[in-house]
Order: structure tokens, then C-alpha cells, then sequence
């Protein structure tokens, strides 16, 4: 196993990263526009939170697979082929949903303007959890034999381990999304997001700690490591920071939860690339899967001069809009024309600060939706348990359907 | 229809589906750019309005360009993972290349495009749709060089103990005869496309009203890049055939249906017949010496017949058949070669009536009619390129049928083939219609629509 190759494991950690932390609120704001957008103007705003951004953040998935393709072309041929029908569901709800944000601007009619709507809320919701399905396979095991091979069903992709994977990141997105909502938006908007982020908030620090525990007790350890530790930590930092109304920290927070989970889930995965559930000498790894030590270097070098420049371009976008959004904006837009509202006259008054509203002013959570939250709570809790029962990563012992020899 | 059938046809429409975009992203981000440069040099309001009618196509188009290339990243490990463990080390570098370099690029500057009309100073946003544009530019470069290497690959080695390919010398991978020209002749074929394409528009509106001086520009504009990029891209193509002459002499065999090796050797207009079993085909009309000249630049040269090559290569690489669909091979040539000579006249036409563009109903029409041209031309070109290929899919190294996917069944491809087809056929039609209704829209009034009450029926994210 080269030093290189072990580099390219850390950056793919860092790219998939960085896709769930860019890409996981652009998901949970899709999963959340139409709640917390409650008309028309409001689902547009809500969307709007995102539009300038999403395109750019889906570049980190395709970073993702393409850096898979180039430094571990055995991962990539193995995880895609054998995850394909996986793949295939993830790949419609990422197509309906990305044209669903031009297509839903330019609807001619309500009913096609909600259609896309729903399919932005539907794939944003789908895509998250079997990606995370995927990422949860490749730690849990799915069945590989010596040639590198799936030789598995439909079914040995959806082993609870990987759901409860999957479930937890969609999770993660969605209080992910609704915290950026709050950030974002302003009054009545603002107040849904944060009262959904409320109620998210306990529900998500106990799936992702309950995750947590289990990836570490399933892959033989008893204490959790300190970046597990840290996700347990930061979870439930997020919880009581959306709490206390503070949208910013609690962003903070649920960057650092979904960062959290990714680099836990690669670490127990080091050096393994892919578990397989039949045989542990057919697990693929690192040393097994990586490209030659020159097309590696050549790939290094060309990341580390990219790498920079690209963050610095898209954290500038960020900084420019940064604003939380408000009606203004929308009349800003022309009728429907995808190039954006049109320049103003120079006199105008360019980007006038939006009034953060007054803490007092915010509703308090209504006990009804305190009691549903720890309600959720334990239902996830029983799930988790009962996934537990059933055997998650690592049991070697179930492979395809109990019926393939070892 | 077996899986290896399956899959190549899943493959080849969804990519031929992607390229029907790629090339009006690209062309139609370099043509919006220079109509966004126009108006911040002159300060003339028709230019802004065009940059915004043309940007909204653009945009829309972009949608579709990218959800389909999405798909396309993942298919090589879905479907060919053979291919995908054989080539990554080599193939795999652009790729990733392309999306560090230019995929970034490219969504990011567009995002701050779109909604940063008001936030950005005139000149920054005027950056921000030329970074656009070269984003677009590079992806290309990285993904034809990719492409080429399977034509002719370079710069590598096979790894004795993997038996697989290992590069050695990206400098060679990025330097490929095949990758220079094909590269060229596909930026040339995009401004192509999004010049007919912005042309058609023109000439649409141009014929309801003659003097609409936003749209005599566009008109002018898309001429003016039209005109060199045909002519310029028939001798960058002419060049392609003699690089196939050189490193896939099957390939230009096969467009001519020349199966006995000749010299000099002519091209025929049309055949009647022809295909793998017959090879006595009728050929109609034949220009002399024509092939020559494509596949070798040279009036006298040699082009070695099918038969010669196949003999070759069995003694080279065993016995098999490496005689590709000769029936799809010469149509493929003659379909790319007349409708794209059919662009040049239109585009020499419209340079004639230069200054009564409003007042020549015939070439407006013309103008209109040629919209599909390009679209046609460039599927033609690909069909060409890859289906000349076979029955390699990487040319001397490996056989398509060791590309797929063993894990991978018939009934799973049929599925998802079912799902493409269904998913991309809606897409088209929405895309469709949208791209119709806002290319039928009158430019944007003088006003901004900001000061303008806006219906509540119509915000934009
Ligand atoms: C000659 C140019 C060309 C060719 C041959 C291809 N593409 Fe493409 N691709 C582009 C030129 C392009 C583009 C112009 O850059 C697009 C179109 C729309 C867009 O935004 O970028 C694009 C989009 C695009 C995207 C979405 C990028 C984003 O989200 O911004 C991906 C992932 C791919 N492509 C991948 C591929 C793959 C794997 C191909 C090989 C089969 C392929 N493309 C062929
Ligand atoms: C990096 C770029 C590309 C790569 C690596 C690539 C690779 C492939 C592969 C793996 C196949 C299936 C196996 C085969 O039949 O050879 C194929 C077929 C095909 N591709 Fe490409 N391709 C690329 C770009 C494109 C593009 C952009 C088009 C555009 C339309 C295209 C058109 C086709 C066609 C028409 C076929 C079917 C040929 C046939 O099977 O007869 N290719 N190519
Ligand atoms: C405006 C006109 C044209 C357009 C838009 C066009 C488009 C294309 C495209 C998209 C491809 C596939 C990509 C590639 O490998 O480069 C292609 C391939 C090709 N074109 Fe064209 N083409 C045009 C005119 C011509 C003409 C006039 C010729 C020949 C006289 C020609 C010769 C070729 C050849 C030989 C290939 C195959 C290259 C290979 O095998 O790698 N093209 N064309």
C-alpha cells in the first residue's frame, strides 16, 4: 500500500465530505420547501435559499465518483455494477430533481409548477438515502466472492445496517436543510424552519448517536474513537444550539455532524475500501484497488493546484450570497426567465440588510410537537435496537439469503 | 439480445442523448458571452436584451446537459466494470480531471451568472459567463481526451501481473493525435450547433417582423461565427479521416464499404445494398479519387480494403471478426458529411443576403428548417466514431464483450434501459416545449420587468 494511496483514501474521505455538508442542506431544503414554504411565494423562496449554490455543490459527488474511478478503478467497477439497481433509483431522483428547479421556474401552469415541486421535495429525500444505503454497504458488507465480484440479490443491498445508514444521512440532511432554511429566511418562514429543526433536532442526535455506537460496537471495538466521539458530541451540540434559536451555531453544528458521520464511516472503513459479507480475504482494500503509484502522483499534483483555487471560488459564492432571502428578492426576478432578475438601474439600493427579527418576537415550540419529537425519538431508538437484534456490518455469518456456502 | 447488446445500446443513447446538449452548452455559453462583452463595450440595450433571451435558452439547456452527463459518470462502473478495472488508471485521470477543472467551473460561475445580475459589478459579471463558457471548453477537452485514448491508446503500459493498463505518460494521453483533432472538431461542431441554433431563432422572428433590429444582430452574429466554424470544421473532419487512416484504418474502410484494398480509390454518393454480407454493394456515382485524398491527403493514396485488414488482424490478435456494422459505418459518413455541407450553404447563403436579412423570406426559412442540422450531424459524428470502433472498446486491447459487467444481469439492463428511454423521452418533451416557448418570446422591453407588477402565477426560484 503506497503513502499515495492512502492520500487519495483521505481526499475521497474529504470529497464525500464535503458533498454531504454542501449537498446535504440543498437536500433537506428540497425534502423541507414545500413545508416550510407554505404558498407559492414561499416555496420560491425557500428554493431560492439554494438556487444560486446547488449546481456547484452536486460537483462534489461527481468529484466523488470520478476521484473513485481514477484512484481505486477496482472500488469503482465492484461498488457501481454491484449496487446498480441502487444506483439506478438514486440516479432518477437526482435527474427529476435537478431539472426540477428549472422546470418548476418556468411551469406555465400550477398543476405542472407543483408536479415539479414534488419532485424536487421527493428526490431530495431519495437520493440522500440510497447514496447513504450505498455508503452504509460498503462498511456492513454486501457479498463479494474472490474475483471482486457481486454475487448477491436486490435484497443484500437494503441489509439493515446500510438502511439505518441511509435513514441516518437523510436524517442528518433534513436538519441539515431546515437549520440553513432558518439561516436564511426571514419572519414566518424563518420561525417554521427553526420550529421543524426543533422538533428534528433530539430525533437526529439519537439516530446518529445510536449510529454511531453500533458502527463502532459492529466493527469490534468498545470505545469510540475520538472522531465518533466528536459526531456523538456535535449532534447534540446541533440539538440544543437550534434550541436556543441560534441558527448560525447550530449550522456550525450540523456541518460538523454530517462531517462527522462521513470521516467515522471512512476511518472504520480504512484500510478496506469495500466489506465483503462472505469471506474477509475478499473484502477489497486500498492496497487491492488502487491505480499505479504514477497516475496517483499525477492526480495529486493536479488536485493540490485545483483544490485552492475551487474552494476559494465557491466559498466567494457563498459570501455573495449570504443574505437570508425575503420577498424583495423574488420581484427582484423577472416572470419566469431563468437568467435571473434583470440589472438594476445603478441608483438602486443594492442588497439593503434584512432586519433580523427579534428573538422575543419567535413563538415558543408548542408542547404538542415537544411531545411527537421525543415520541420519534423512542420510535428510532426501537428501530435501532431492533436492527441491532438482527445483526448490522459485520456479521459474516447471514451471507446472500443464509443459503451460500462460505 | 444479449447483455453485451443491452448495454452498448443503453450506452449509446444515453450519450447520444447527453450530446444533444453538450454541444449547445458549449457553443451557446461562448455566443452569450460575447453578445454580454458586446453590451458592456457599447452600452446598447438590444444587446443586454439579447444576452438574457439567449441566456434563459442556455440555462434551460443546461438543466437537461447536466442530470444527463450525471448519469453518464456513473455508467462505466454500472455497466462496464470489465472496462472500468481494465482502463481506470488511465481513463479514469481526466475524467476526475474534468471535474476538478471544469464542472466546477462551469456550475459554479453559473449559479453567480444566473441570480448575480444585481450583485456583481458589470464587469465581474461579465467574467462570470466567460468563466462559464471556458468551463464548458475544458470539459470537453478532458472528456475527448479520454474518449480518444480508447481510439488510440497512449502513454500506457499493460501491468503483467493485473493485466491491466497502467499509465505511464499523461503528457502522451493529453498530447494524442487522435485527442488534438477530434477535440478541434468538436469545439468547431459546437459553435456550429448553438450558431444554427441561434440563427433558426433569429430567422423565427426576423420573418413576423423583418426590421427587429435585437434580432438582425443575434442573426449577424450567429453568421458571422457560423460561416468560418462549417468550413474551418469540413477540413478539421477531412484531417480526422486521414487520423483514422493512420491508427484505425478499419474504421475508414468501413465508411466507404471498401472491402478490397484500393488505389487511388473513389468515394461514392450513395450505395444500394452493402452491410457485413454483402459486398458487392451498387455504388452510385463515385468521385474519383476522393477517399484517397480523405483517408491519406494525398490524390494517389492507398486505403487497405476490409478484407486485407481483417486477415491482419486475425493473424495479429487471433481469430474473431473485427469488421465493424458497415451498413451504419457508410451512412453514418454520408449523414454527417451532406447535412453538415448543407450548413455550409445555408450559413454562404445567409453572408449573400447580409444586409436584407429581414427581407429574404426564402433564406429565413431555410434558416428555420435547418434547426435539427446540426443535432443530426453531430449524432451522425459519434455513431461514426464509436460504432467504427468495434468490436474494440478500447481499439487493440479489449473487446467490447470483455467490458461489461459480469455482476450484472440481462433483466437488470432491461430495466433501467426502460427507465432511460421513459425518463430522458419526458425530459425531451418538457425540454422541448420550454425551449419553444422562450425562443417564441419578443425581447425583454426597454424597462427592466423589475419596475413591472409581476404575475402571480410566474416567480422565479
Ligand atoms: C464534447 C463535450 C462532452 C462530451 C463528449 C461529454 N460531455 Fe458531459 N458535459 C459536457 C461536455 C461533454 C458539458 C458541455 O460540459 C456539460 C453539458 C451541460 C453542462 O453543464 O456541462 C456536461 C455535463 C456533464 C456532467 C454534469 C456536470 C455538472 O453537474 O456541472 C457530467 C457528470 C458529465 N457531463 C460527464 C460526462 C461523461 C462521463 C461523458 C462520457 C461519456 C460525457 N460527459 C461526455
Ligand atoms: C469519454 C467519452 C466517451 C467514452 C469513454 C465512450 C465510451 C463508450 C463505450 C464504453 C461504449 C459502449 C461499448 C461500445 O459499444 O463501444 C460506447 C458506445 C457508443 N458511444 Fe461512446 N463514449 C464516449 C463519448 C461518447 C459520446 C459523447 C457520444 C455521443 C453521442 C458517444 C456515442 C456512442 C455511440 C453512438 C456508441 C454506440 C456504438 C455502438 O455500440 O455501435 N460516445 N462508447
Ligand atoms: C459542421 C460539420 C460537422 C460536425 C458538426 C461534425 C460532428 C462530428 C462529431 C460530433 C464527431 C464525433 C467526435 C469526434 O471524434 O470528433 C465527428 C467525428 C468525425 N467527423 Fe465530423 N462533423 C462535421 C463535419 C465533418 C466532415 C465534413 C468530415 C469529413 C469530411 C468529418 C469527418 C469526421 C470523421 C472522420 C470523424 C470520426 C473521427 C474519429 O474516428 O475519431 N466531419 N464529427
Amino acid at each position: 500500500m503506497t503513502t499515495l494511496a492512502i492520500v487519495w483514501f483521505i481526499v475521497l474521505t474529504v470529497v464525500w465530505t464535503g458533498f454531504l455538508l454542501l449537498e446535504g442542506f440543498d437536500f433537506g431544503v428540497g425534502m423541507l420547501h414545500r413545508l416550510v414554504g407554505r404558498d407559492e411565494e414561499g416555496r420560491s423562496l425557500a428554493i431560492r435559499t439554494i438556487g444560486p449554490v446547488w449546481d456547484g455543490n452536486e460537483v462534489w459527488l461527481i468529484v466523488a465518483i470520478a476521484g473513485t474511478f481514477a484512484a481505486f478503478p477496482a472500488w469503482y467497477a465492484t461498488a457501481l455494477s454491484a449496487f446498480y439497481p441502487l444506483i439506478l433509483i438514486v440516479l432518477v431522483a437526482l435527474i427529476l430533481r435537478g431539472v426540477s428547479f428549472e422546470f418548476r421556474s418556468h411551469a406555465a401552469t400550477a398543476r405542472s409548477r407543483n408536479l415539479w415541486s414534488w419532485a424536487l421535495a421527493v428526490g431530495s429525500l431519495v437520493a440522500p438515502l440510497g447514496l447513504g444505503i450505498m455508503l452504509g454497504g460498503f462498511l456492513g458488507g454486501i457479498p463479494i466472492d474472490a474475483r471482486e465480484e457481486f454475487v448477491g440479490g436486490f435484497g443484500d443491498l437494503f441489509r439493515p445496517y446500510a438502511v439505518l445508514t441511509g435513514v441516518t444521512i437523510a436524517l442528518v440532511c433534513l436538519l441539515h436543510g431546515a437549520v440553513f432554511l432558518a439561516m436564511r429566511t426571514t419572519d414566518d418562514m424563518r420561525l417554521r424552519a427553526l420550529r421543524i429543526a426543533k422538533v428534528l433536532g433530539p430525533v437526529v442526535a439519537l439516530l446518529v448517536i445510536a449510529w454511531v455506537a453500533l458502527t463502532r460496537f459492529d466493527q469490534g471495538g468498545a470505545l469510540l474513537s475520538v472522531i465518533e466521539l466528536a459526531t456523538a458530541i456535535v449532534v447534540i451540540a446541533a440539538a440544543l444550539l437550534v434550541h436556543a434559536e441560534r441558527e448560525v451555531a447550530a449550522f456550525t453544528a450540523t456541518l460538523a455532524t454530517a462531517a462527522g458521520i462521513v470521516v467515522s464511516l471512512f476511518s472504520e472503513l480504512y484500510p478496506r475500501v469495500m466489506v465483503s459479507s462472505l469471506d474477509a480475504a475478499n473484502d477489497l482494500t486500498i492496497a487491492t484497488t488502487a491505480s499505479s503509484p504514477y497516475a496517483l502522483a499525477v492526480m495529486t499534483v493536479v488536485l493540490g493546484v485545483l483544490l485552492p483555487v475551487i474552494l476559494v471560488y465557491q466559498g466567494w459564492t457563498f459570501y455573495v450570497f449570504r443574505n437570508r432571502v425575503s420577498r424583495a428578492d423574488l420581484t427582484d426576478d423577472d416572470g419566469g426567465g431563468g437568467a435571473g432578475p434583470p440589472p438594476r438601474p445603478p441608483t438602486a439600493d443594492v442588497d439593503a440588510p434584512t432586519v433580523r427579527p427579534d428573538r422575543r418576537e419567535l413563538h415558543p415550540v408548542r408542547p404538542e410537537f415537544r411531545f411527537v419529537t421525543w415520541l420519534l425519538a423512542w420510535a428510532a431508538a426501537l428501530v435501532v435496537a431492533l436492527v441491532r437484534g438482527r445483526g448490522g456490518p459485520g456479521t459474516r455469518s447471514q451471507p446472500a439469503g443464509g443459503e451460500r456456502p462460505r | 439480445m444479449d447483455a453485451v447488446d443491452l448495454a452498448r445500446l443503453q450506452f449509446a443513447s444515453t450519450s447520444i442523448y447527453h450530446f444533444l446538449f453538450v454541444p449547445l452548452t458549449i457553443g451557446l455559453a461562448l455566443l452569450v458571452a460575447l453578445l454580454q462583452t458586446q453590451w458592456y463595450r457599447t452600452d446598447r440595450p438590444e444587446y443586454l436584451r439579447l444576452t438574457r433571451f439567449f441566456g434563459v435558452l442556455l440555462v434551460i439547456n443546461v438543466a437537461v446537459g447536466v442530470v444527463t452527463g450525471l448519469v453518464q459518470e456513473f455508467q462505466f462502473g454500472m455497466n462496464w466494470s470489465g472496462y472500468s478495472r481494465f482502463v481506470g488508471d488511465v481513463f479514469g485521470a481526466p475524467l476526475a480531471m474534468e471535474g476538478l477543472a471544469a464542472f466546477f467551473l462551469e456550475s459554479v460561475f453559473l449559479g453567480l451568472w444566473i441570480f448575480g445580475w444585481n450583485r456583481l459589478s458589470r464587469r465581474v459579471h461579465l467574467a462570470t459567463i466567460w468563466l462559464v463558457a471556458l468551463g464548458g471548453v475544458l470539459s470537453a477537452a478532458f472528456i475527448m481526451a479520454a474518449n480518444s485514448w480508447m481510439q488510440n491508446p497512449v502513454g500506457y503500459v499493460i501491468n503483467p501481473d493485473t493485466g491491466r493498463a497502467q499509465l505511464t505518460d499523461i503528457g502522451a494521453v493529453l498530447t494524442n493525435p487522435v485527442f488534438l483533432r477530434s477535440y478541434l472538431h468538436v469545439l468547431l461542431a459546437s459553435l456550429v450547433t448553438a450558431a444554427v441554433v441561434m440563427l433558426a431563432i433569429s430567422a423565427w422572428h426576423l420573418r413576423r417582423r423583418p426590421d427587429d433590429p435585437g434580432f438582425r444582430s443575434s442573426a449577424r452574429l450567429a453568421l458571422v461565427v457560423l460561416a468560418p466554424a462549417t468550413v474551418l470544421n469540413l477540413l478539421v473532419g477531412s484531417e480526422l479521416g486521414v487520423t483514422e487512416g493512420e491508427f484505425q484504418p478499419m474504421k475508414i474502410a468501413a465508411a466507404e464499404a471498401q472491402w478490397e484494398t484500393c488505389q487511388p480509390c473513389s468515394f461514392s454518393m450513395f450505395q444500394i445494398g452493402g452491410g457485413n454480407n454483402d459486398q458487392t454493394p451498387d455504388k452510385i456515382i463515385a468521385v474519383p479519387h476522393l477517399l484517397s485524398l480523405l483517408a491519406t491527403n494525398s490524390w494517389d493514396g492507398q486505403v487497405v480494403g476490409m478484407n486485407d485488414l481483417q486477415a491482419q488482424y486475425e493473424q495479429q490478435y487471433g481469430p474473431g471478426n473485427y469488421v465493424p456494422n458497415v451498413f451504419i459505418q457508410y451512412w453514418a459518413m454520408r449523414v454527417m458529411a451532406y447535412l453538415a455541407t448543407l450548413i455550409v450553404l445555408v450559413a454562404l447563403w445567409g453572408l449573400w443576403r447580409w444586409n436584407r436579412l429581414g427581407s429574404s423570406p426564402w433564406f429565413l426559412r431555410a434558416a428555420l428548417w435547418s434547426l435539427p442540422l446540426p443535432f443530426l450531424v453531430n449524432t451522425a459524428g459519434w455513431v461514426l466514431t464509436e460504432n467504427g470502433r468495434q468490436p474494440w472498446i478500447v481499439q487493440g486491447l479489449q473487446l467490447t464483450r470483455d467490458g461489461v459487467s459480469p455482476s450484472v444481469g440481462t433483466a437488470t439492463i432491461v430495466v433501467s434501459l426502460v427507465v432511460f428511454i421513459v425518463l430522458y423521452g419526458a425530459l425531451a418533451v418538457v425540454d422541448w416545449l420550454l425551449m419553444a416557448r422562450y425562443a417564441r418570446r419578443e425581447l425583454e422591453p426597454e424597462t427592466p420587468p423589475a419596475e413591472v407588477e409581476q404575475p402571480a402565477h410566474a416567480p422565479s426560484y
